[in-house]
């Protein structure tokens, strides 16, 4: 079968709570728009396959893999990246005392599925909510123990 | 990213019927939703087709319901609507126990019960408990609908029944009478694909599911009847050996999956008596 001409219709999506339009193919994947048009290069590509979580971003709310979302799909959706939140997140702040950053490429992916997490997550909480994350620096535990730091800093009872 | 996605259509249809429209006139169309498989094969350079169809704004097929005894999921439930529905966890908690098992939560908001059919790996993580469960598929095309026990869907490996302008759009489930087990083996908790994957049923008839070990997932009729029978473990594993046809490739040996799938028996055996 011969390739269909696509005409790109404009695209329009709210990224970190900014209403944006794109004109770029609808199976283009969000991973590559947020990077490549919308310079936001916060969040990054491991794998390409679902396989690493590096990517993730919140979809409405929802942690997904960017790498494996049609831009189509995000239309009249929301996304939140790792630059959607303040500087100063308890979270960020946690990985950095901690030691939950090493070399800092699964660190973006890290804390968007970690703000999904419901409030006081117990340590298993914390391990199914980062299951689809991937580091291979830190052995895990350091990133645990930021989560559950900024968690407990949240909810008033900072250690 | 091996596939150039500028180049590909994509329609976006807003209703079922204009997707079953689409299926037949516009075809062939690949049909996406979750894309955790679809997006996988285009990072791969895998997966040729040039025109797709995009399900995943089709809300009523994410509905779970309750039909008398039957227990309805529409295709595009996600494994974790799977995991949250009062109704799957009621009636069908294997099935809740291997929503849990796929990836990691990115997959599971994303991937559909109706992605992992279609897909038709023998790997896929929900198959076997649909087999286990004597699902029934219903498949849809612009004439109208059809149901085909899940048992006889596929024909080999990543091929069957579904015709070019169908879709699937939900799978029933009727009453499972007895103890659910669910097991995935893999080489880590989570984000891994099964080397064994058992589904099974404690009932005075067992039923029993395996993944990764044939072309399809299969189920285990003469170990099955051994042990409604009264026959021992030691000889029901024995008949498994006879039943599986798994292979060496790149996640696992076929001596490992023998001898898992075995264990995985007895563990099934042991843990519901």
């Amino acid at each position: 079968m011969a390739a269909r001409k696509v005409t790109p219709r404009l695209i329009e999506m709210t990224v970190n709570g900014q209403a944006v339009a794109l004109d770029r193919p609808p199976m283009a994947r969000l991973l590559d728009v947020l990077r490549e048009d919308l310079h936001l290069t916060g969040t990054k590509e491991g794998c390409g396959e679902g396989e690493c979580g590096a990517c993730t971003v919140l979809l409405d709310g929802q942690p997904v893999c960017s790498c494996l979302v049609p831009l189509a799909q995000a239309r009249g959706r929301e996304v939140v990246t790792i630059e959607g939140g303040p500087a100063d997140h308890p979270l960020k702040r946690a990985f950095v005392e901690e030691g939950g950053a090493q070399c800092g490429m699964c660190t973006p992916g890290m804390i968007m599925a970690a703000l999904a997490l419901p409030p006081h997550p117990s340590m298993d909480a914390v391990r199914h909510g980062l299951a689809g994350n991937l580091c291979r620096c830190t052995g895990y535990e350091a990133i645990y123990r930021a989560v559950q730091k900024a968690a407990a800093e949240r909810a008033g009872g900072a250690t | 990213m091996r596939t150039a996605l500028s180049r590909l259509a994509l329609h976006e249809p807003r209703t079922l019927a204009a997707a079953l429209k689409l299926m037949r006139s516009a075809g062939p169309l690949v049909p996406l939703a979750g894309c955790t498989d679809v997006f996988v094969q285009l990072q791969f350079g895998t997966q040729p087709a040039l025109a797709y169809v995009d399900l995943s704004r089709l809300t009523p097929l994410r509905r779970i319901q309750r039909q008398g005894d039957v227990l309805v999921i529409g295709a595009l439930a996600t494994y974790t609507d799977i995991i949250r529905s009062r109704l799957v966890r009621k009636s069908l908690p294997m099935l809740v126990a291997a929503a849990r098992e796929v990836g990691g939560p990115q997959i599971q908001h994303r991937g559909t019960l109706g992605g992992n059919i279609a897909n038709g790996s023998p790997a896929g993580d929900a198959l076997p408990v649909l087999a286990a469960a004597d699902a029934t598929l219903v498949l849809a095309n612009a004439d109208g609908q059809r149901r085909v026990p899940f048992s006889a869907f596929y024909t080999g490996f990543k091929t069957s029944v579904l015709k070019p302008d169908e879709l699937i759009v939900a799978v029933e489930i009727p009453a499972v009478e007895g103890v659910q087990w669910f097991r995935k083996v893999g080489t880590r908790a989570a984000q891994a694909i099964s080397k064994v994957v058992m589904a099974a049923v404690r009932a005075p008839h067992p039923r029993i599911a395996v993944g990764s070990v044939a072309p399809t997932v299969v189920r285990l009729p003469r170990t099955e009847a051994a042990l409604a029978a009264g026959a021992g473990i030691a000889e029901a594993q024995r008949l498994l050996r006879q039943e599986i046809k798994p292979i060496d490739d790149m996640r696992s040996t076929a001596a490992y999956r023998l001898q898992v799938s075995a264990n995985l028996l007895q563990e099934f055996w042991e843990t519901t008596a």
